[in-house]
């Protein structure tokens, strides 16, 4: 591609980019200041509850609201479903009520008659056998000749049961929105990873024109994927505003934001793998299964990353009577890697292969990113100390306590979403821009600040950014890691825009062209000569009355983005074979992600993905109870997150420099959450010597793969 | 039934005036003294309470607060809700996350799992409550710089624990870290820079982020 004059700055111009940069509304977080959905108290806001139902299959018989409409304090109720309507997952929405304390609403809720029809559910998916007519079988897809590969006599093939359950998403700040009527204008405070998206959502499903729409969130407590949809509350939220007439904040309570608002689907699979002696791989065969609600789920990629010539794989989705799946960090790849790399590595085991050496001999097969992989797990080996800790498969220490150390790999694409940035420089010197994006906790206002600050020669101080509100240009959804393309890129061309009008204004005055300008260090200078400059200030007074106005967006002209990424990482762990007790030693990621913009908040994210993951590897499972169909545990003491004492030591690199930055920026919120849950799998194997099946690898399950003594 | 009366019919600066407690002369922790809070409203009592909304009186950050709340209001709700102190967050709502962390009488209780009507007559101190004269605590500046949040609903929890974990293990090692931080939970993965940040100002006695 032909340079363009939007491209990043060289790396010795850059003074921003690739820094480690605070994130700017860390202040406002740590002070308790920042005001999130959940804090906001609109004059005369009421609160809103909805009823759900206890069953997980029913249909609703009888339904009576009037004596919940004439309790104290309620000022609107909202029928949901109606008499007649199948209830399809336990704690779906019936009847919605707004009071003006939250006790009235649910004082009013226990007021409400309602029957139902039980109907025979279906919530557990784990043993295919059992789900009768649930599952769709899908296609037998079939590559090269694997009834060949594994048949070959001179084949090593592994056989193993793999799997991963469905999790939630447990955003801290739950889903919900606050509505506000202005006469026919909607007003939004929504707790969401789409400011943007949402105006089209509510405008749709209100029959209302999008123009009277407003959407805002300043500041959203966890998303994960769960968070795009406006969703069937807020349009219920909406509706319950307009008939009180007065503001209505409907948010989810614990219980339903773990049974409703957060599904990640599950896979289980049957998988045979084939590799010659010298450990090429040769055939791969998987049945496998999986559900993210009554939709089933959609397929995961298998097998992940590993182009295994020979395959014949086939899916089977599940139609379960859980809460509906939402998107989650990655979706489908984790699930893809906790059963391939389990596979792998148990075959690399019979193979008596370091598992390393494994995918070094098979690097053929790992696609585009091969090259970086080697380089990762050199990286990854040496952070983990791996060739003085790892051991032969259940080959470390005679005692009670065995330590393992086990590998995974994985990819992303993460291109960049379509967004408007609109930049503004006053007369005074004061530069403002603005998108209706979000941000999530990732650092999208302090990666914009970067860019600006980087292509004005400002520090970050002296510009302000406007986000989280749908009046400014649109922005896209934060999902698929695509947020930082796409704000970075927008910024950096309506700010080259912004800047070369400034160029423009000021370079007849310093006798140059406006080509041979540039702004470094808050001064507009002549290159090659920095004594022919003008302070910020001072070029912007040149303006004279006239505001520079810019807007520019992806995508758009300059090689900026990039797709694809790769990454590897190593668990180090220790379990005790007495009781079953998993703990993290070390857990060691490296990855790339192209230009890396903020060096902090980027490995911020790659340390929240191992903690995230470490949470799903050992604890986290969505518990059906098989007799009632309700969640069993949708709460935090049993629905189990990682705590500051579990993660053990965490060791992150971000493969930056030649051959890394050159691709441009590369999101980074999906990659490094795919891979802990077959590394930390891969550990425990090494550790006992035997398979753990299925995560999360909790005391009970590790006690019974030591009993069985099944070996790869 | 559990709007604050502040301004209708009763000022709050007349009654602060009038119980002896300026907002400026109090910083967190001192308002501890039975003596202090025994003026400013009526303790609970043996005496049943509601169902109905009963007036109390809360000290929360160094300021008297009248209000009118049902019994069945948290002390976490009550700040929320009808004052508007909303660094504590409501997560769980059954003492297990630690997101609504604050000090009574400089000890970390969960706001969730205290009624308001039973927090008269305590120093309730949030997380708003630790910066004074608008600078921040020495923890807030290096939770900034450690990066220790990021969607940050879970962080005002975690900086209050912080506080009165530091306040009982003055100079902590990473185990005691590990363990002293145990109530509280983080969704994003954000304890990596949590536990160098409480490391730092454990073991600097703060001065690496301001404090004298």
């Amino acid at each position: 591609m032909a340079p363009s004059k939007y491209d990043w700055p060289e790396a010795g111009d850059r003074h921003l980019i690739g820094q480690r940069v605070a994130r700017v509304d860390g202040p406002a977080k740590t002070s308790g200041h920042a005001k999130y959905t959940l804090d906001l108290v609109p004059p005369g806001m009421l609160y809103g509850k909805m009823l759900k139902s206890p069953y997980a299959l029913a249909k609703i018989t009888a339904l009576d609201v009037t004596a919940a409409k004439s309790m104290p304090g309620v000022k609107a109720v909202h029928v949901i479903q109606d008499v007649g309507t199948t209830i399809q997952w336990a704690g779906d929405e019936i009847v919605a009520v707004a009071a003006i304390t939250e006790g009235q609403a649910e004082d009013a809720l226990r007021a409400i008659k309602i029957e139902y029809q039980p109907l025979p559910h279906m919530v557990n998916e784990e043993d295919l056998s059992q789900v009768g007519t649930r599952g769709k079988l899908g296609e037998e897809q079939r590559m090269g000749d694997p009834d060949k590969a594994f048949s070959d006599p001179e084949a090593v093939v592994s056989e193993g049961f793999y799997g991963a359950p469905v999790i939630v998403h447990c955003c801290l700040e739950p889903h919900g929105d606050i509505a506000a009527w202005n006469g026919d204008q909607l007003e939004v405070y929504a707790s969401t990873q789409a400011v943007t998206g949402l105006v089209g959502q509510f405008a749709e499903g209100l029959q209302i024109p999008a123009s009277t729409v407003r959407v805002m969130c300043q500041y959203i407590g966890g998303g994960f994927g769960s968070k795009f949809q406006a969703d069937r509350w807020g349009m219920v939220s909406a509706r319950l505003a307009k008939a009180a007439g007065a503001p209505v904040k409907l948010m989810l309570e614990r219980d339903a934001e773990l049974m409703v608002a957060g599904c990640r689907p599950s896979t289980f699979a049957h998988v045979k793998v084939a590799a010659k002696k010298d450990g090429t791989l040769t055939g791969w065969r998987s049945e496998s299964w999986g559900t993210g609600g009554v939709g089933g789920a959609g397929v995961p990629p298998l097998p992940y990353v590993v182009r295994i010539p020979n395959q014949a794989k086939r899916h089977t989705a599940v139609s379960a009577n859980i809460g509906p799946a939402r998107a989650w960090r990655a979706p489908n790849h984790p699930q893809a890697c906790a059963v391939t790399m389990t596979a792998l590595d148990d075959l690399a085991a019979k193979l008596h292969m370091d598992p390393i050496a494994f995918y070094r001999k098979n690097a053929d097969l790992l696609g585009d990113r091969s090259a970086n992989y080697m380089e990762e797990f050199t990286k990854a080996a040496e952070m983990a100390e791996w060739d003085q800790h790892w051991h032969p498969r259940g080959a470390g220490s005679t005692g009670a306590m065995k330590r393992g150390l086990g590998v995974s790999l994985h990819t992303w694409g993460g291109a960049g979403h379509a967004c408007v940035c609109r930049m503004r420089i006053q007369p005074d010197g004061a530069v403002e821009f603005e998108m209706a994006t979000q941000d999530l906790g990732t650092g999208t206002r302090t990666i914009m600040l970067m860019v600006a600050g980087e292509t004005l020669g400002l520090p970050i101080e002296a510009i302000t950014l406007n986000i989280g509100d749908s009046h400014y240009p649109a922005g896209g959804a934060s999902g698929g890691s695509t947020t930082v393309g796409g704000v970075s890129s927008a910024t950096r061309r309506a700010a080259v825009d912004a800047r070369d009008q400034l160029f423009a204004a000021v370079a007849p005055g310093l006798g140059v062209t406006a080509d041979q300008l540039e702004a470094v260090g808050g001064q507009i200078r002549v290159k090659g000569s920095p004594d022919k400059a003008l302070t910020w200030k001072q070029a912007c007074a040149k303006l004279g009355v006239h505001a520079i106005e810019a807007s520019n967006k992806n995508p758009g002209p300059g090689a900026l983005i990039s797709s694809g990424v790769g990454g590897v990482q190593i668990a180090d762990v220790s379990v005790d074979t007495e009781t079953g007790q998993v703990t993290m030693n070390r857990m060691v990621a490296v990855q790339d992600c192209g230009l890396v913009i903020d060096l902090k908040t980027a490995e911020s994210q790659v340390l929240g993905a191992l903690i995230m993951g470490i949470g799903y590897s050992l604890f986290e499972e969505k518990i059906m109870d098989r007799a009632t169909g309700r969640m069993l545990n949708p709460n935090m003491e049993f629905y189990k997150l990682a705590g500051l004492g579990d993660i053990g030591e965490l060791r992150v690199h971000m493969m930056t420099g030649k051959g890394y930055d050159e691709r441009g920026v590369i999101g980074l919120g999906e990659p490094p959450v795919i891979s802990p849950g077959a590394a930390i799998s891969n550990a425990v194997a090494n550790a006992i010597g035997v398979r753990v099946p299925t995560l999360p690898l909790t005391p009970d399950k590790v006690l019974t793969a030591l009993e069985k003594g099944v070996s790869a | 039934m559990s709007k604050a009366k502040n301004g209708s019919g009763f000022s709050r600066r007349k009654f602060l005036k009038g119980v002896g407690v300026g907002t400026g002369a109090l910083s967190t922790g001192l308002l501890s003294t039975a003596e202090t809070l025994s003026h400013a409203g009526a303790l609970t009592s043996g005496t049943p309470q509601g169902p109905g909304a009963v007036p109390i009186t809360l000290h929360v950050n160094g300021r008297v607060h009248r209000l009118t709340v049902e019994p069945r209001v948290t002390l976490l709700d009550a700040l929320r809700m009808d004052l508007e102190i909303t660094g504590a967050k409501r997560v769980c709502d059954r003492g297990t996350c630690g997101a609504c962390s604050m000090l009574l009488d400089g000890k970390v209780i969960y706001g969730c799992s205290m009624l308001a009507i039973d927090a008269q007559g305590h120093a309730i101190t949030t997380v708003e409550g630790l910066s004074v004269d608008g600078k921040p605590h020495p923890l807030m500046t290096a939770f900034v710089a450690h990066d220790g949040q990021q969607c940050g609903f879970c962080t005002p929890g975690f900086i209050v624990a912080s506080k009165a974990f530091l306040d009982r293990t003055p100079h902590p090692t990473r185990e005691q870290v590990n363990h002293g931080l145990g109530g509280n939970l983080c969704r994003c993965g954000t304890y990596h820079g949590i536990r160098e940040a409480v490391l730092e100002v454990g073991n600097s006695g703060g001065k690496a982020h301001g404090a004298v």
